[in-house]
């Protein structure tokens, strides 16, 4: 570690002091004023804006945001509104779901993909372009397939197959595993990629000793590949959870949360309370419980990669 | 590799290195047909797409969206671009390319550039508290952005820029700054440091090393953050919902309008005019820069 920035002696002798001030404020004065942006960022918006939240949550505030305390109020409503605790209990079941499909399905596809196959880099364009596309392409595009008089029912009841069914965009019941395959089709090309370079990265003599060993593959990848993949693994929960709970655009095309409110989720929740309900209070404090979520993600993670090693800067 | 091995006698070809198997074992056929599954889940809807915004909509309504189109028909096309209606105003989609060309260019060069000095500044001229500021970025990344979008709506009012393509500018440059940030800092760090010693020992400043040794330097990973911002500002909703104001609406705020406004009967044909429209543009830089757009992704994902 070069730290260029010399260590500041308590010295607090009088003459010394436009020394030490000159050290604290002029030292490498124009990479200050370089990284002044970033300083600005994370204190006013990752950390003042978020402090201000949290606060303002604990308000009453209506239309605009005003200063009135009253403690635990808006959380008790949220929690006693049927269209937020749907939200949550739709965010559960979709992100667990999508979670762990994406990553399964992730993981397979990256290892048929490492299997020294031909037309290795088509298969691996065509799975990834979806995710080049915004959410809100994703979502039309699978509201038109889902369409249930004209997408894939009609489609298949014109060509004679009278009873078959898929109408889950319009079936309350139903309607997460739409937003699920409609938001599979989107992301598992990305963990699909990460998985490669996870597996690309594991040593070649691994897997000439565990074929010495006589292990056959599929243990091979399970007992000892996916170790060693833990990095990878991690990183791919942690980025996949945080986009989860902000998930927005993609049910705002796709369903705009109906039928009804059966596909809401907390982001909207948040968004049309602040933004449309005149209830600023609401919004803050769904979007206080959606930052609680993400520390709740966040934190095992930050003590497992910064906390067991000691080096956390 | 061509002819024999030196030690064959002449006129015979020995069989070297292992038989070639059949291509068609039966591990292979398992392998190609999931891979081909899931391939066609993929593609299903880019092609329902093209075909459906080529159809009629007497077509449409017969109901078959695997059919192809019964001729190429662009009209569709030119609806969405200059006559569909947002809910507002019935000028289709093309206000809103000019509007995310508008956000998106400014936004990509001033995020980078940004970027890429605090990168510079993190690795080359470390100060005190600077490591602690950029664990605290990193970490802030994760912040839903509901938890910040009120705050920041008031702060943009306050400058006067509410509602204007330069609140939406400000605003990606800084939720771009973490993932742009760790990006430059990790490939500075990994430029060889006698570089900027040497620079340093001739006499040459923070600006100049940067503008003359570290920038020429850092092209392939330019390239990276260049795609990255692009598709990533191009594709944004959320932001321009909130902060554009309704004149400025990026394309995507106004394709989902186009779609699901529901005035009228809607106009399958020109729906998936426009949702291919908006797509182009990450389309096309996908396909460009290949290789450069997985990096990209792979960058995006790696840890600080």
């Amino acid at each position: 570690m070069a730290d260029t920035a010399a260590p500041l002696e308590a010295s607090a002798d009088a003459a010394q002091r436009p020394g030490l001030l000159q050290k604290i404020f002029l030292h490498n004065l124009s990479a200050k004023v370089a990284a002044l942006p970033m300083v600005v960022t994370v204190l006013v918006v990752f950390i003042g804006c978020t402090i201000w939240t949290v606060y303002y949550s604990f308000t009453n505030s209506r239309l605009l945001p005003t200063g009135k305390f009253v403690g635990f109020d808006q959380y008790e409503r949220l929690f006693a509104t049927s269209r937020w605790n749907v939200s949550v209990w739709n965010l559960v079941a979709y992100g667990s779901m999508s979670l762990v499909i994406t990553l399964v399905v992730g993981f397979l596809l990256a290892v048929l993909i490492d299997q020294k196959i031909r037309f290795e880099s088509a298969f691996r364009t065509i799975m990834l372009y979806p995710f080049a596309l915004s959410f809100i392409v994703t979502g039309l595009v699978w509201q038109w397939i889902m369409n249930p008089t004209l997408g894939l029912q009609g489609t298949l009841r014109n060509l004679g197959w009278e009873n078959f069914t898929f109408d889950w965009i319009a079936n309350p019941r139903m309607v997460l595993f739409a937003l699920l395959i409609a938001g599979l089709w989107q992301g598992t090309g990305f963990c699909m990629v990460l998985m490669l370079a996870g597996l690309r990265g594991v040593d070649e003599e691994v897997w000439k000793a565990a074929r010495v060993d006589g292990i056959p593959t599929w243990r091979t990848y399970i007992s000892i590949v996916l170790p060693m993949m833990r990095g990878v693994l991690i990183t791919a929960i942690v980025i996949l959870g945080s986009g989860i709970v902000r998930l927005y655009d993609l049910v705002v095309a796709l369903t705009n949360g109906g039928p009804g409110i059966s596909s809401e989720v907390p982001a909207k929740y948040v968004f049309n309370y602040m933004f449309s309900g005149g209830n600023i209070g609401q919004g803050l404090a769904g979007a206080t419980m959606m930052l609680l979520t993400v520390l709740i993600i966040m934190i095992p993670w930050a003590y497992l990669e910064f906390g067991g090693k000691g080096k956390r800067t | 590799m061509t002819g024999t091995a030196p030690d064959a006698p002449a006129g015979t070809v020995e069989a070297r290195g292992p038989r070639p198997k059949p291509f068609f074992t039966p591990r292979k056929i398992i392998i190609y047909s999931i891979l081909v599954f899931f391939s066609l889940y993929y593609l299903f809807p880019l092609y329902v797409m093209i075909v459906t915004s080529m159809k009629t909509m007497p077509e449409i309504r017969f109901g078959n969206i695997f059919a192809l189109p019964e001729a190429i028909n662009f009209d569709a096309w030119g609806r969405a671009w200059s006559s569909a209606c947002t809910g507002l105003t019935c000028q289709g989609l093309s206000p809103g390319f000019w509007n995310s060309v508008k956000i998106t260019i400014p936004s990509t060069i001033v995020s980078i550039f940004i970027a890429a000095v605090n990168g510079y500044a993190l690795v080359n001229w470390r100060f005190k508290g600077s490591e602690v500021f950029f664990s605290i970025l990193i970490f802030g990344s994760f912040i839903p952005y509901q938890v910040m979008l009120y705050p920041l709506v008031m702060i943009t009012r306050d400058l006067g820029i509410f509602g204007t393509l330069q609140a939406v500018i400000v605003i990606h440059t800084i939720f771009g700054m973490p993932i742009l940030t760790l990006l430059f800092r990790n490939y500075f760090a990994s430029l060889p440091q006698e570089l900027f010693k040497a620079a340093r020992v001739d006499g040459a400043g923070f600006w100049r090393i940067f503008f003359e040794i570290m920038l020429p330097m850092s092209l392939p990973i330019f390239v990276v953050a260049l795609i990255l911002q692009v598709t990533g500002i191009w594709n944004d909703f959320l932001f321009g919902v909130v902060f554009a104001g309704t004149q400025n609406y990026p394309m995507t705020v106004q394709l989902n309008n186009i779609v699901n406004s529901a005035q009228g009967t809607p106009e399958y044909n020109v729906n998936m005019a426009a949702t291919v429209l908006t797509g182009l543009v990450p389309l096309v830089v996908y396909f460009v820069s290949g290789k450069w757009f997985v990096r990209g992704v792979a960058a995006g994902a790696v840890k600080g």
